[in-house]
This record gives C-alpha cells, structure tokens and sequence, in this order.
C-alpha cells in the first residue's frame, strides 16, 4: 500500500489527501470486482464435479475442459430480455437483486487474504460480515413482494424462516471462536491460531457454522426454497435474464464466503509454514493457503450438495431447533466454562497452548457422545412408536402388488 | 481528505436518515414505508460509525434492519387490508404533531449546548468534554471495553442480567401465547 502511495504522490504529483482517497477507492474496486468474478471459476468448477459425482462429464465444448462456459452463459443472461411483471411493484422489483449482490459482495471488505491484504480490519470484523448478509434477508422479501405474485410471496415467507431460523446457530457457533480469540477482528482471529486451528479442539462448533451456514445460503440439501425438481421457483418466479441471475450470483458468492469464513475462523484463515508480514513472499502465500484451505471446504461442500438428499420443511425446522440450536448452546457454554478453566499461558506455543486445547477437546467429545446417546434413544423410542403400523411389505419389492385402484 | 470525507459522509447519512423517516410518514404504501424505515435505520447505523461506535453500527444493522425490520414487514404483509391507506392523516394529528415538536426541542435543549449559547437555559457542559468527543480521540476498540464494563461487578452486571431475564422471561411468553391449546 505505502509503495502504490508513494508512487502516486511523487511520480504523479498527487497531495496525500488525494492519493490516500485514491487508495481506498482501488482497494475497494480490486476487492469488489475480485469478488464477482469468482462464481465465474466457481460455477465451471461446480458443474465439473457434480458431474463427476452424477457419472457425466460435465461442461466440454466453450474452450479447454469446458472452462469458458460460464462467460457464454454470462453472456447469454446479459443478452436476454428483463421482463418486469405488469402489476409489480416496479422499483422494489428492480433493487432486490441488486441489494441481495450487494449484501453478499460487502462481506468481502473483512476477509483477511494475508497479513497485509484485507479491505477494513475492523474491531467487529465478524459481527459487521453477520449484520450485512443479514441484509440479504430484506432483499428476497423485497423480491418476493414486489413481484405481485402470491406464489413469490409465499416463496419468500418460507425462505425468510428457514434464513431466520439458522442464523440463531450460526451466531451461536460463531461466538465460539470470538470467545476463545478474544476479539471480533477477523485478522485478530486469524493471529490467535498460529500454533493451533480452532477446529482441532472445537470441532463441534466448526460443524454447526458449516450447516447452518449451508443453510444461510440455501443450497442442497436446505434449497427447498426453489426445489428445481419439485416446484417452480421460489421468491425469484417472475424474474427473468441477468435480474434473475443476479439471485443465482449472490447465492453462488455466499457460498464461497461462508467457505471463507470457515476457513478463516477455523482452520486458521492465512496461517501456515513460511507466512509472516515482513518478507515479500509471506503475504503471497498467506493468500495462497486461504484460497487453498477454502477450495477444500467448498469441495466439501459441493460433497454435500451431490449427495444428501433434500431435507422436508418440518425436518428442516426440527433439526435447527431441536438439533443445532440447543447443540450449539451447550457447546458454547462448555468451551466457554473449560476455556477459563485452564489459565491463559504465558507466552504464546504450541506446547504452552496444548493443555487448554485439550482440555476444551476432550469437552467437545463428551458433548458429542452425550448427544449420539440422546439421538439414539429418541430414534429407539420413535421406531417403537411406528412399530407394527407400518406396512412392511410397503418396502418389501418382492410382496405380491395389490392393483393400483382407480382413484390412484 | 478525513475533514472532506467525513463531511460528505455525514450529510449523506443524515440524508438518508431525515429523508427516509420523512418517507415513512409521507408515502401511502406501508411496504415501502417500511422499506425507508430500513434506509433511515441504515442511515443511524452510518452515523454511529462516524461517532465511533462501530459495535452499535453493526448492532443497529443486524438487529434494527435484519430482525426488528423484517417482523414490521411481516406484520404489513400480513395485513393486507393496510395496503392502502386513503387517509394519511387522523384526527390527532395535530396533537401528534405537537408531542414530536415537543421532544425535538427537548432533545435540542438537552443535547446540544444550542440553548446555552441562544441564552435560552443554563446548560454548562464543560469544555473538556467537547473536546474529548472528537472522533480522532475516541478509543477505537469499543467492543471490548464495552464487554469489560458489562461483566465487571462494579459496572453494569446487575442490570444486565435482570435484561436478560426479562428477555427470557418474555421470549417464554410469546410462545406460550403463540402456541396452540393441546385441547
């Protein structure tokens, strides 16, 4: 930054006010326009592997392996008509995918790439990427209800409660790295892992903020708000061309920010060997071990997404809050208790930090066993319950068939 | 560039929050007039940051816009019947009217050393106070002195429990009212 500063105010003759403002304005179009583009890769690499997990080949004809494919698709969807619905509510119609784009895109502004590279290392780094992707939530309601269409509307209503719903999980499970790094500041918990990731000894926590943030998103197997084999479409029905992809491009940057801030939170975000801010090449391969650790959790994630099958509305909402939300309660409370438990070591190591990160481990899987030994009894008492009024045959496909009536 | 820049922030946000509430009360329609009570919101939570208190900005956007926002437009949504409003104006508006002008004022008076210098009241705020709210001087990280003074036994510990409580205490209530008689 002080060598583009430098550049600017003695090469061209710029005051410092100028060249300062000049800064923040590029940073904020570099990290912006960085942002966008990445469903460009995202997207090619994402139809690759389902189709590798679904036995096909996948995109293969706009250029090598198919890689440009996404800029022809882009291209089409620039080039098609935007129809507005006569009835609708015309400029609430017209901001809503722009605000959902933006909620996400603004999120980038706190990710730490490297020691030196993050947009506003801001002292509720976490706490301002909640509050604006929580401004996505206004948007589908915006679209939703501008469309003038009930099946939008009530589209918009179930994906409003399933977004409320699972943000009470995520927040809970992202107050457990908060806690034990003793800051909101993103690059703060980065700093705090350099000997151990947070995942090794708070796994639990880990786990709920990558479902429920999967859930945030609303991809497989929480997209039951456009179910693309069961209904229509949800709140985006009536919008058509780059309106309605601009939906998809949100979704789509969601998902590599909630990769991104697993990364970042739990798995050490720029740490690694070799990375530290005074040479040259440390800030470069911090950069690299974040996009590396991130392209893991998204395969992880699009893991999930091939192979999971969808969850029902009331199962979706027991298994928030029945499940992860009383999980994500207890284990906030537990870290919380066995984190001051242990006194804080002196001076940052490996071994001086290993007591604790012990300790707090060992309290994970007690929590983890006391919740298998519940989940078990309430599957035993539930196959108890249905016992005998099933129809076994039902499953059985070699039980004779009773013919179809007509009514069927 | 700071003075420029935070001059042109401020009245960008203070238009967005006087435009927006006077949107609230004006336009016809309850959705988008609960859509610009989210712009004047985002609008506060702009200027929080200006006066350095990042916490209560983010606080502001997640609870003001994202929980307490999306419930108003649930309720309007839900009611259809309010869509359209023929008559903006009841028969206390004039009281209403008064009542807001009077708290404007009061809140003048008491905020502002306006009153002191027009002559209008005794309003001593010493000079060092002034001083100390410029921004440059501010301690940055709030967050964490905010939560030091929350747990700490001689500060705000005991209102802050009996808030939590309340707070159970009424999430409790509502879905005991909420729910549906196991008749």
């Amino acid at each position: 930054m002080t060598f583009i500063e430098e550049i600017l105010r003695e090469q061209l003759g710029l005051s410092a006010d100028l060249a300062a403002l000049l800064i923040v304005f590029g940073g904020v179009l570099v990290v912006a326009t960085g942002g966008l583009l990445t469903p460009i890769i995202t997207i090619w690499l994402e139809r690759k592997v389902a189709a590798r997990f679904q036995d096909r080949i996948g995109p293969n004809r706009v250029g090598p392996l198919g890689l440009l494919q996404t800029i022809a698709d882009v291209l089409k969807l620039l080039s098609k008509e935007q129809i507005t619905p006569r009835d609708a509510d015309k400029v609430v119609f017209f901001l809503a995918p722009i605000l959902m784009v933006v909620s996400v895109v603004t999120m980038f502004a706190v990710i730490p790439f490297s020691p030196l590279a993050i947009g506003a290392d801001l002292s509720i780094g976490i706490l301002y990427a909640i509050a604006v992707s929580s401004l996505g939530t206004i948007a589908i309601l915006m679209g939703g209800w501008g469309s003038n269409n009930k099946y939008a509307l009530l589209g918009a209503f179930r994906v409003i409660a399933q977004l409320l719903s699972y943000e009470v999980p995520m927040i809970l499970a992202l107050l457990v790295p908060v806690l034990l790094a003793g800051t909101m500041s993103m690059q703060g918990i980065t700093e705090a892992q350099a000997n151990i990731w947070f995942v090794f000894f708070v796994p639990v926590a880990a786990v709920v903020f990558f479902i429920s943030s999967t859930a945030e998103v609303g991809r497989q197997p929480f997209d039951l708000l456009e179910a693309e084999s069961e209904i229509v479409a949800g709140y985006n029905i009536e919008y058509s061309g780059m309106q309605f992809a601009m939906f998809y491009l949100g979704e789509w940057l969601h998902a590599v920010v909630i990769c991104l801030l697993t990364a970042i939170l739990f798995l050490g975000g720029w740490q690694g060997p070799l990375v530290n801010a005074d040479n040259v090449i440390g800030p470069i391969l911090g950069m690299v071990y974040l996009i590396a650790k991130t392209t893991l959790l998204y395969f992880v994630h699009m893991w999930i997404r091939f192979t999971v099958p969808r969850l029902r509305i009331d199962h979706l909402m027991a298994f928030n809050w029945k499940f992860l939300v009383p999980l994500s309660v207890f284990n906030m409370l537990i870290v919380a208790f066995i984190w001051k438990l242990f006194p804080a070591p002196e001076e940052p190591g490996f071994v001086a930090e290993l007591p604790r990160a012990l300790g707090v481990l060992v309290g994970n899987i007690a929590l983890v066993a006391v919740t298998l030994s519940l989940l078990q009894g309430y599957a035993t008492r539930e196959r108890q319950k249905v016992e005998g009024l099933v129809d076994e045959t039902l499953y059985d496909p070699r039980a004779p068939r009773v013919a179809a009536s007509a009514t069927d | 560039m700071g003075d420029v820049v935070f001059a042109i922030a401020f009245w960008v946000f203070t238009l967005l929050t006087l435009g927006g509430g006077l949107a609230v009360v004006t336009v016809r329609n309850l959705f988008h007039a609960a859509l610009f009570l989210l712009v004047s919101l985002f609008g506060v939570a702009g200027l929080f940051v200006l006066l350095v208190a990042p916490f209560l900005a983010a606080i502001q956007v997640l609870v003001y816009m994202g929980a307490i926002g999306i419930l108003i437009i649930f309720a309007i949504m839900l009611t259809r019947g309010m869509m359209r409003l023929e008559h903006p104006f009841n028969s206390q508006a004039v009281a209403g009217g008064a009542v807001a002008l009077l708290v404007f004022v009061g809140l003048v008076l008491v905020v502002t050393p306006l009153a002191d210098e027009i002559g209008l009241a005794e309003v001593n705020i010493p000079a060092e106070i002034i001083e100390e709210d410029d921004p440059a001087d501010v301690d940055y990280e709030t967050v964490s002195e905010m939560g030091r003074v929350i747990a700490d036994r001689n500060g705000f510990v005991l209102p802050f429990e009996l808030a939590s409580i309340l707070l159970t205490a009424a999430m409790i209530g509502a879905i005991v009212v909420a729910r549906e008689d196991e008749a």
